[in-house]
């Protein structure tokens, strides 16, 4: 269970690429060792949702705070507010020209300015953790999707950020790779982490989540427990999105 | 006021023999560039051939004339075939041999690349459809191929143009030489008017050879996959 | 073939290499000066400057070196600036290559997805950073093919530095020529010269670009 002291808030964001706004006035707050599911369909937003809460997209209006204090100001150190929110994408994105070891030691060592030898043994604990160290000197294009998502997560571990965000990180995978991954999150989500993980896996956020927040259009239309919003969602958004999930064959 | 030269492109028809001079640069080009993209098919062709030695000596052909400078090339031809066989060749002859001698080589391995970049599948799906092998080729891999092929090549009609001004120096006349003409013939009466005649052959160039360019990148861009 | 004559002249043609080589090594490091601050300008929208690198791409890569030359050596001493054959060969090698430097670089830059760029963006690297450990060097190994065939366009085409008096290996070989009528061996020893210089390099390009093929960039 989590607690109630809130680290990240969102207030009333809004997003608009000009034509027509993608969020439209979000507010959510995510609690310290929490794991927030963000669910819905393709294009209602999730992705834009969690890309602006590490400030890889500006926002029309609203605000986003951590730690009680606002980053979507224009003074903002992205530089250093990033190295609290930790993010893992899509595609993966290691770095193709520095090997495994490299591409994790590259933020701890060059922007946190960290001891190269501590961060090198804190990251073979976490290689470990995600069974890649035997893998730790080889080069991105050697390993699978599934080996080089978990050292993305590797990555955004090792700064030691207070919240992580994880962008549908399993939709690039071979179906036989996800489990993979999933497993890792379960174990840091275990663990006290607070994450915020966009999905397309319901078993996965059914079995997660603390909440799951169920986004269309671009508004929140449905918060719950993931026991509630699975067996009995309230809206008839969310119970059509949750039936196309299902065959029903007659 | 010092008369910085410019009336001298309006005395008399000096201006049109200029024209005329490109004219002469252009049509060399064109011929070379014509006969290039007829002998660079076959050669690109021959490229593809898994053969040993077809490989080999079509890489050393291409690493050849990348290689030496084009006025070697033409030094070459024009003095050396001159001397060694006594056959006497016109610089312009000379000329047309050497840029289509190049331009083969060129052209060639621009189809090749083109060829080559055609994936596996699409010959596959043109099979599973049921074409015949000439419509599978009309249909799937000549226009995929030519849209690859047609910037790329025009871009080598640029690039033979420009080269083309190298040969004022085996002594054909064309547009520089004209222009040298016109100098020498005005040297006392209009004596700064190398500035006037350069500067305008530089422009005749560019406004042959920009236009080409941007439809080369107009297309390559409306093509790109 | 007399080969006395070559070896009695060939001297005269490591000379003239020499200063091949020389305004060559000169253009290319000025051309990749250029290349370099153009692809910056253009990186980065600077206003007013970006209009300026847009039309110096144009100019320079529409119009053929020996009439830059001309204009350099011929047509501005009538304006009263007098530019030595060498420093017209310098600036009209620079004029050209920057261009083609900047499109080397140009492309590199445009091969690097935009996803690299958010993830380092994501563990805290500053732009200058993002700049060096990611950006750079991805680009700089994506262009390097395309350099090297440009270093290797540019020493090709400073054989026309003899039509502005300077003492490269095409002039030797003219002036053996016009001496001696030794075409064949004048001829047979620049081609030379030209594979002497130039094979090494364009070997070396090759194998890079084998190399780089197998790292298969992009994840």
């Amino acid at each position: 269970m989590y607690s109630e002291e809130k680290l990240l808030e969102i207030h009333n964001l809004v997003k608009d690429y000009g034509n027509g706004p993608i969020l439209k006035g979000v507010s959510l707050d995510i609690h310290k060792g929490e794991v927030l599911v963000v669910i819905g369909p393709s294009g209602c937003g999730k992705s834009t949702l969690l890309r602006c809460m590490n400030g890889l997209e500006s926002i029309k209006s609203g605000e986003i705070l951590l730690d009680g204090n606002v980053i979507t100001g224009n003074k903002t150190k992205w530089s250093e507010v990033r190295q609290k929110i930790g993010m893992v994408f899509q595609s993966y994105d290691l770095f193709p020209h520095m090997s495994v070891i490299d591409n994790i030691l590259l933020g701890p060592v060059k922007v946190q300015k960290r001891d190269k030898k501590d961060v090198e043994k804190e990251a073979e604990i976490l290689l470990e953790r995600v069974g890649l160290l035997e893998k730790k000197n080889v080069y991105p294009r050697q390993l699978s999707g599934g080996q080089k998502q978990r050292v993305a997560i590797v990555r955004a571990l090792i700064m030691h950020p207070e919240i992580m965000l994880f962008d549908e990180v399993t939709a690039a995978l071979d179906p036989e790779m996800v489990r993979e991954v999933l497993d890792v999150m379960l174990e840091l989500a275990k663990n006290g982490s607070t994450m915020v993980i966009v999905t397309h896996e319901m078993q996965f956020a059914r079995a997660v989540a603390d909440r799951v927040v169920f986004l269309d259009g671009g508004e929140i239309v449905e918060t719950d427990t993931p026991e509630n919003f699975f067996t009995a969602p309230k809206t008839e958004r969310a119970q059509k999105f949750l039936n196309t999930f299902t065959f029903d064959v007659k | 006021m010092q008369d910085l030269g410019i009336k001298v492109l309006f005395m008399g028809n000096n201006f049109w023999r200029l024209l005329g001079g490109l004219g002469i640069t252009i049509k060399i080009s064109l011929i070379a560039v014509a006969i290039s993209i007829v002998l660079g098919i076959f050669m690109g062709m021959i490229m593809t051939v898994k053969n040993p030695v077809t490989k080999a000596v079509t890489r050393i052909y291409l690493e050849f004339v990348r290689i030496m400078p084009q006025l070697v090339l033409l030094f070459i031809v024009y003095f050396g075939a001159t001397k060694t066989f006594g056959i006497n060749l016109s610089g312009q002859l000379s000329a047309v041999i050497v840029f289509a001698f190049w331009g083969t080589a060129e052209m060639g391995d621009l189809v090749r690349s083109a060829l080559i970049s055609i994936p596996k599948h699409q010959y596959e799906s043109g099979e599973a459809i049921g074409l015949t092998r000439i419509q599978l080729y009309r249909y799937i891999i000549i226009p995929q191929t030519l849209r690859r092929l047609i910037p790329l090549s025009i871009n080598l009609a640029t690039r033979m143009i420009k080269t083309t001004s190298l040969i004022v120096l085996i002594g054909v006349v064309e547009v520089m030489k004209v222009g040298q003409q016109i100098i020498e013939a005005n040297r006392y009466t209009v004596p700064n008017s190398a500035l006037w005649i350069y500067g305008t052959i530089f422009f005749m160039y560019f406004f042959t050879c920009w236009p080409i360019s941007l439809v080369s990148s107009w297309l390559e861009k409306k093509w790109a996959n | 073939m007399d080969i006395d004559f070559m070896a009695e002249y060939a001297p005269m043609y490591a000379e003239a290499a020499k200063l091949t080589i020389g305004i060559g090594i000169i253009g290319i490091i000025l051309s990749i000066a250029v290349g370099l601050i153009c692809t910056i300008i253009l990186h980065y929208k600077v206003p007013v400057l970006r209009n300026i690198v847009a039309v110096y791409r144009e100019l320079s890569r529409n119009t053929p070196l020996l009439v830059q030359l001309f204009f350099l050596y011929f047509g501005l001493p009538k304006l009263g600036i007098i530019i030595s054959s060498e420093a017209c060969a310098v600036i009209g090698l620079t004029f050209l290559g920057g261009s083609y430097m900047a499109e080397a670089f140009r492309s590199g830059l445009e091969a690097i997805d935009k996803s690299q760029i958010e993830s380092g963006l994501s563990i805290g690297l500053t732009n200058m950073q993002l700049m060096r450990y990611i950006v750079f060097p991805q680009a700089l190994s994506i262009s390097v093919p395309a350099i090297c065939a440009n270093v290797i366009f540019l020493i090709k085409e400073t054989s026309v530095f003899s039509a502005v008096a300077l003492a490269d290996l095409m002039y030797v070989a003219k002036d053996l020529i016009g001496l001696y009528y030794k075409t064949d061996e004048a001829l047979l020893m620049l081609v030379i010269a030209y594979l002497i210089l130039l094979l090494p390099i364009s070997l070396f390009a090759s194998w890079l670009e084998r190399r780089l093929r197998y790292a298969g960039f992009g994840n």
